[in-house]
């Protein structure tokens, strides 16, 4: 869809601040609406991003496919995969409303221009990680995601609505697989407080930078991109999941987390944002791999792509000529 | 920006009727070589928990739509015509709920 483009001189000022009173009444922003240049590109950085995530999150996952324990675990797991692919296929159709095309992102994404959730560039090491994945990596990303249902922009809400429908499931059935391990053996318990050990921290770096150090923050929750702030999000996740594995009898792997009575909150420990600054800029353990996984599977599908062009073609001309 | 997309499979959007008796709503869009392949497609991403018991695909560009631009001026003719609205009449209360 085409973004406006009258020639007719504009009052931009007028404009943003019709806008910003639409935004401000929670009325939504629609594909053909008006909306400031940096608001769509906000959005585009945004919202591709996350369907990036969303589709090399199938891969730590995939890992684990071919040795899921059981028939029920291998299918709930191939499940979960396929809903993590249409995620990401919801997510970039909402994004070609702004503007943009599904090539230009995937090429953003190959070329490694636009980035993922860095979480994807840690691996699966354990079965006991599909667990500590649904339940946590899915547990952080419900959490941001339910407040993007609010999302000032239309399309995004709206695909935001359907994934939170979905992605609950997910995190189920990775609580699940926690559950069943730190039940089971002592070999298979220790692999679960291995796999939480290795998660945790990772999962509360899902949530950015602190808001004192997210500069871009605050005209994101003007704009009603972001409903809530990074910190606010990070602490929601860690009060519903603490209880979650004291339950489960793991440990989190933070010496300074307590309760607060005073807060009503848990205080936690402060997060490696030297690890953190390492991952995002592609010196995690995976980013190679995870992005040559992508760009094998891109290219390697060019052929179905290409021939299911031309049968199409064939078939058109058949029935043009069919006609004639 | 560029809207360079000469190599990608066309853009379809996706209409799905939930249950019989509903109409169809737009659910979002895809990519897909034709038709066929669209409806498949929708079928695959957008019903994988059964929402849908009927799925319409049309090509985007197919589409024609009206502009926000126009909110005004394209509605205006409707929006000054109270008298299609019950609440324009006044009805005595004796009558009862009509």
């Amino acid at each position: 869809m085409d973004a406006i483009n009258t020639d007719a001189p504009r009052d931009d000022d007028a404009l943003e601040k019709a806008f910003q009173t639409k935004v401000d009444a929670e009325t939504r922003i629609e594909p053909k609406d008006w909306m400031p240049e940096k608001y769509r590109h906000t959005l585009i950085r945004q919202m591709s991003q996350h369907a990036h995530s969303e589709v090399v999150g199938m891969l730590p996952e995939g890992n684990w496919l071919t040795r899921a324990p059981s028939l029920k675990r291998k299918a709930v797991l191939m499940a979960k995969i396929q809903d993590e692919g249409g995620h990401g296929l919801y997510l970039y159709s909402a994004t070609e409303t702004l503007g943009i095309s599904r090539d230009e992102m995937f090429d953003q994404l190959h070329t490694g221009k636009a980035k993922y959730s860095s979480i994807f560039n840690y691996p699966t090491l354990s079965w006991a990680d599909i667990g500590a994945i649904g339940w946590l990596v899915d547990g952080a990303a419900i959490t941001n995601q339910i407040a993007l249902c609010r999302c000032s922009y239309g399309p995004y809400a709206r695909a935001m609505i359907k994934i939170c429908k979905e992605e609950s499931f997910h995190q189920r059935q990775g609580y699940e697989i926690m559950l069943t391990m730190a039940q089971g053996t002592p070999e298979q318990k220790a692999m679960a407080q291995d796999a939480l050990d290795r998660w945790w921290w990772p999962s509360l770096m899902m949530f950015g930078p602190n808001d004192s150090n997210s500069p871009q923050s605050a005209q994101s929750m003007k704009w009603k991109i972001k409903r809530q702030s990074n910190d606010e999000l990070r602490q929601k996740f860690v009060d519903a999941t603490v209880p979650q594995a004291e339950y489960l009898g793991l440990r989190i792997p933070d010496d300074n987390l307590k309760w607060n009575e005073e807060r009503g909150h848990y205080d936690f420990g402060e997060i490696d944002w030297v690890e953190f600054k390492n991952v995002v800029s592609g010196n995690g353990l995976c980013n190679r791999e995870r992005l040559k996984d992508r760009v094998d599977a891109h290219e390697g599908g060019k052929w179905v792509r290409d021939a299911a062009l031309a049968y199409a073609e064939k078939q058109k001309q058949r029935s043009a000529a069919a006609a004639a | 920006m560029s809207n360079d997309s000469k190599n990608e499979l066309p853009l379809y959007e996706v209409f799905i009727r939930s249950k019989n008796g509903l109409d169809h709503k737009h659910v979002g869009s895809l990519h897909a070589a034709d038709a066929e392949m669209a409806l498949t497609n929708a079928r695959d991403v957008y019903t994988r928990r059964s929402e849908g018991v009927s799925i319409w695909v049309v090509k985007t560009t197919d589409i024609t739509a009206s502009s926000p631009d126009d909110k005004g001026s394209f509605y205006e003719p409707n929006d000054d015509k109270m008298y299609r609205h019950p609440t324009f009449y006044e009805i005595p209360e004796e009558v009862g709920h009509m």
